[in-house]
């Protein structure tokens, strides 16, 4: 987990003071980090300076709640700025479902009246309306450039999606497309085509990396140390050997008894783990000693080799990461020195950190301190390479070296996300579904699956957008609709299964046809409406992968998702 | 009706779905003015950290007579998810500002608001309620609203059994769960999945600090109780979290170990659990949709017997929720019906005050403060004075000597209002 550095923050020495024992007093937290102290400790300072050096565009159209609530979810947290843009007129059902607006606003501009609410949430934040129609606003050749996150919500002509779409596609700005309908709801995540985190957060423990099997000189002679005269050493000493030392140590052991070779499989580790099980003291008041328990916990997951995650050896392949160029982005950069460090030493990077375990503290202490410094050394060699390699490209800038130490120190988890660009549906046009044709028409018939809900929401832009959203009502009866656009839900789905070239059998057509319409039976009842749960929930989640892409931190949504209301489920699909 | 229509228009979108039967709604429902009738009449109550967002959602579900239940002030940490308090607030009573709030902005709701703590409520108080729905943050107010709920059903008055909604965030994650007393299973059921972080021992704490960490709690556990004894600590006292920080950070230097950071001390000593806006977003929606199915009956809900009642949310990597059915159990303390004891692995050779020291991080059990008996005898009880000092020789014998192999104990403990059978096995 990321904590706040406190870079303003310095620990002076006090003049007056005359003990030298009391440290200097301290100044407070600033009013800034106690208003955001909960959050902070997530996504730590730079995670907050780029919340604050972003502008996001809520392009808002329906009943209005899902955009605004989204806004208020990224407002509270400190964002830059926002603008909302929509010419809509307040009417009296928007009051009963948007918290921010007020029976008094009926009749006046919803952008102005929503922005000013909303407005009243964070001093720190600046919120802008936007009256004007969509149709003019996006004919001036520069609208969306001063944003960068655009929230889109439907119903939205698909002209204009795509027109937005396509500018976030070249200007690389992070794209939401989100409904919000009766009890159902969806949102697809536009990234630019190469989307690297290096800050994924991991859990602390699949971050322990101890190259147990991988020791290095420094390492063995502590290992050999602390666990010189064991047999004979004292109570109190033998508890407290650190358990790396511990396993280390029987590791040669058994090499000695093995040929030299570490154990390799189950069994030689199950075997090696009661050897080390069974140096541990009995006659202790325990019955046992805590040290030599962490060992044998630890057997069966430190003994493995340092193998990166198929995710990282990937991203090696990646052409971008194999053909460096002079205008490639730091990150390709860093990883090709990372590449070429696992093509010599066959590991990468050493992540540098220690989990706690029993040991005395300047014992701990010390060896973390080995740990560091491998990790540094490592990431020495690294950066050398990255020298080499602008040196050679005839790179203007060079790559600040805390770029280089958070890319080794995270080497292990870092993701690529390749952005794809979000579906348009026009009226009476074939959705091209592409490389995903095959895995998706596979798994729209699992049970369970909620592919047929994504495919309900195309049907569902298919035929707003045919019958002209803007003058557009829903029948007061809701079975024409629902008969009409169950006809384009099961057209989406044939095209999809004859896109993959996959036959479906009979039964499981039927079925997933069923499932779909009961999807499109479920959207109609709504009659284009938002219930405020629904709207609520989804806004959490839009404003969650808004933050994760603005701060570039943690692992956002490839690339839709889908939240059913009725049974309280979501699913994660790249489309 | 004129008027009734009227004041209906802004409730289109609401009771457009109510008005009409879904692919999933029952075929004997009734659609149309009997569940908009429901949602006017039905008084409803809401408690604890998430509610601001419970608010809102209630009263634009349509709710009409909310009640709202907490304890606590405006802090102003509160100000980047609570979105109905300002910096003017700050100090304030939580539930009083959030119900003038939401009444002003949506017109016809009546909000009463309790500030106080849900245990200083009766039965008789709970029974007026539709249901409950709940974003306590402590295990402990959670436990007390569950047993004081389940022990509320008399099986000759239907009116009896009030839901229960609960709702927890802690960062990035979350969960939203559907308690039907005694139908389905409860929180004491589920008291495994919300296991207390184990503590770190005294003696690592005392003599041989690793982490920043240890070095704060040493400082809070061990420096204060040695140098400022007469001073009560206020974890909301900057003065006293400075003195703190620089203990430990002294206390860091000597042992060599970075890290010790203001922020950390405060995390450490208040045991801050991160918040944000989003999470809450989603489990308190989460939450009050389940509610607004399970009045309206508008389509399945979480707890329906039989079904999913629990939605566990991770939100770190990408969007995950895992909805399930937590099944009853038969030793549950609070819901079941065949009241059976608890099996509780115990080491025989460990004293009883080891033992009693166990419940409190114990995932089955996460007892404080416990008093113990068997069926034949009082093995020690932290009040009534006399009693406790009758009892107390008890606390340093081993278990073996004062209990058999699989014999019944009852366990009481002032925060809840029942009493635990556990049987225990000798390991
Ligand atoms: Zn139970």
């Amino acid at each position: 987990m990321a904590t706040h550095t406190h870079k303003k923050r310095k620990v002076e020495p006090i003049q007056y003071q005359m003990a030298a024992d009391l440290p200097a007093p301290v100044q407070g937290p600033t009013a800034k980090e106690k208003k955001y102290d909960r959050q902070l400790r997530l996504w730590g300072a730079t995670g907050q300076t780029a919340l604050e050096n972003s502008h996001v565009l809520l392009i808002n159209s329906g009943s209005g709640a899902v955009g605004v609530e989204t806004l208020k979810n990224l407002i509270l947290p400190g964002i830059g700025d926002f603008t909302i843009q929509e010419s809509t007129v307040v009417t009296e059902e928007h009051l009963g479902v948007n918290f921010f607006l007020e029976e008094e606003d009926v009749g006046r501009y919803r952008a102005e009246r929503t922005c000013a609410l909303l407005n009243e949430l964070n001093p720190d934040v600046r919120g802008h309306a936007i009256t004007e129609p969509i149709e003019t606003f996006l004919s001036s050749p520069d609208a969306l450039k001063p944003y960068t996150l655009i929230l889109v919500t439907a119903p939205i002509r698909p002209e204009h999606l795509s027109k937005i779409a396509a500018h976030a596609a070249s200007a690389l700005v992070p794209l939401f497309y989100i409904h919000s309908v009766g009890y159902y709801s969806h949102f697809s995540l536009q990234l630019p085509p190469v989307y690297p985190i290096v800050d994924t957060h991991p859990s602390p423990e699949s971050t322990t990396d101890l190259r147990l099997l991988r020791p290095w000189p420094e390492l063995l002679q502590f290992a050999e140390a602390q666990t010189q005269g064991l047999e004979s050493m004292a109570a109190d000493d033998h508890g407290h050997i650190p358990y790396i030392a511990i396993i280390l140590h029987f590791l040669e052991v058994w090499k000695k008894e093995h040929d030299g070779q570490a154990p390799r499989n189950y069994k030689e580790k199950s075997a090696f783990r009661d050897m080390v099980s069974a140096a541990a003291r009995r006659d202790t008041p325990e019955g046992g000693e805590e040290n030599f328990d962490e060992a044998v916990a630890a057997v069966l997951k430190s003994l493995n080799p340092p193998e990166p995650s198929s995710a990282v050896k990937e991203l090696f392949k990646e052409p971008e990461c194999k053909d460096v160029k002079r205008e490639s982005a730091s990150f390709w950069i860093i990883a090709n020195a990372v590449a070429h460090f696992y093509a010599k030493h066959g590991v990468i990077p050493v992540p540098g950190s220690v989990p706690d375990m029993k040991a005395r503290s300047a014992d701990y202490i010390e060896l973390q301190n080995i740990y560091k410094m491998k990790a540094r050394n490592d990431v020495a060699k690294v950066l050398q390479s990255v020298r080499d390699l602008e040196q050679s490209l005839q790179r203007e800038t060079k790559i600040e070296e805390k770029d280089v130490e958070a890319f080794c120190k995270n080497a292990a988890h870092i993701r690529l996300v390749r952005g794809r660009p979000i579906h348009v549906v026009q009226a009476g046009q074939t959705i091209q579904w592409g490389d995903r044709a095959k895995a998706l028409a596979q798994s729209v018939t699992f049970e369970d699956s909620l592919l047929p809900l994504h495919i309900a929401f195309l049907a569902y832009d298919s035929f707003t957008s045919s019958h002209g959203n803007d003058g557009f009502a829903w029948s007061t009866d809701p079975k024409s609709d629902n008969q009409e656009m169950s006809v384009i839900a099961n057209k989406i789905l044939d095209d999809l299964i004859q896109e993959a070239g996959i036959t479906v059998e009979e039964e499981e057509d039927s079925s997933v046809k069923r499932t779909l319409g009961f999807h499109v039976h479920e959207l109609c009842r709504a009659g284009g409406g938002e219930l405020i749960n629904i709207a609520s929930l989804t806004a959490g989640l839009v404003s969650q992968e808004a933050i994760k892409v603005i701060t570039e931190q943690y692992i956002p949504v490839d690339n839709t998702c889908l939240f059913d209301g009725v049974r309280s489920k979501t699913e994660v699909v790249r489309v | 009706m004129e008027s009734t229509q009227e004041t209906r228009a802004k409730w289109k979108y609401l009771d457009t779905i109510l008005s009409r039967r879904g692919p999933f709604t029952d075929p004997e429902w009734t659609p149309g003015a009997p569940q908009i009738d429901i949602l006017s009449t039905a008084k409803i109550l809401g408690a604890g950290g998430l509610g601001c967002e419970l608010l809102k959602n209630l009263a634009l579900s349509g709710f009409k007579d909310i009640h709202v239940i907490d304890m606590d002030t405006i802090d102003v940490s509160n100000l980047n998810r609570q979105f109905l308090f300002r910096q003017a607030d700050v100090g304030k009573y939580k539930a009083e500002v959030a119900a003038r709030f939401v009444e002003k902005r949506v017109k016809g709701v009546k909000i009463t608001p309790y500030c106080g703590k849900i245990q200083d409520k009766d039965e008789e108080y709970y029974m007026q309620f539709a249901m409950v729905i709940c974003g306590l943050d402590s295990i402990e107010a959670r436990r007390w609203i569950n047993a004081t709920l389940v022990g509320m059903v008399d099986e000759n008055n239907p009116d009896s059994m009030k839901p229960l909604v609960d709702g927890g965030t802690e960062g990035f994650k979350g969960h939203a769960r559907v308690v039907i007393p005694t139908m389905t299973s409860c929180i004491e059921c589920q008291l495994d999945m919300h296991a207390p972080r184990a503590a770190v021992p005294l003696c690592t704490l005392a003599t041989i600090p690793r982490q920043p960490q240890h070095c704060i709690e040493w400082a809070h556990l061990i420096a204060w109780e040695e140098e400022r004894k007469d001073i009560t600590l206020d974890n909301d006292d900057p003065e006293h979290i400075t003195w703190l920080y620089q203990k430990a950070l002294k206390r860091a230097e000597e042992f060599n170990i970075p890290g010790v950071t203001y922020s950390m001390t405060q995390g450490v000593v208040k045991n801050i659990i991160p918040a944000i806006a989003s999470t809450n977003a989603i489990i308190a929606a989460s939450c009050c949709n389940e509610a607004f199915k399970l009045l309206t009956n508008s389509n399945p809900f979480l707890g329906f017997p039989g079904t999913g009642n629990y939605m566990m949310y991770t939100g770190d990597e990408s969007v995950y929720t895992y909805t399930f059915e937590h099944l009853q159990r038969s030793d549950c303390p609070v819901c079941s019906q065949e009241n059976l004891a608890r099996p509780l692995q115990v080491d025989p050779t460990i004293t009883l005050q080891e033992f009693l020291d166990g419940l409190a991080e114990r995932p089955e059990s996460q007892l404080k403060k416990p008093s113990i008996r068997t069926e034949e005898k009082s093995l020690y009880y932290q009040f009534p004075p006399d009693l406790e000092k009758q009892t107390r020789p008890n606390l340093t014998k081993k278990l073996l000597e004062i209990v058999s192999d699989g014999e019944e104990v009852a366990i009481t403990d002032p925060a809840f209002p029942l009493q635990f059978k556990y049987k225990m096995i000798f390991k």
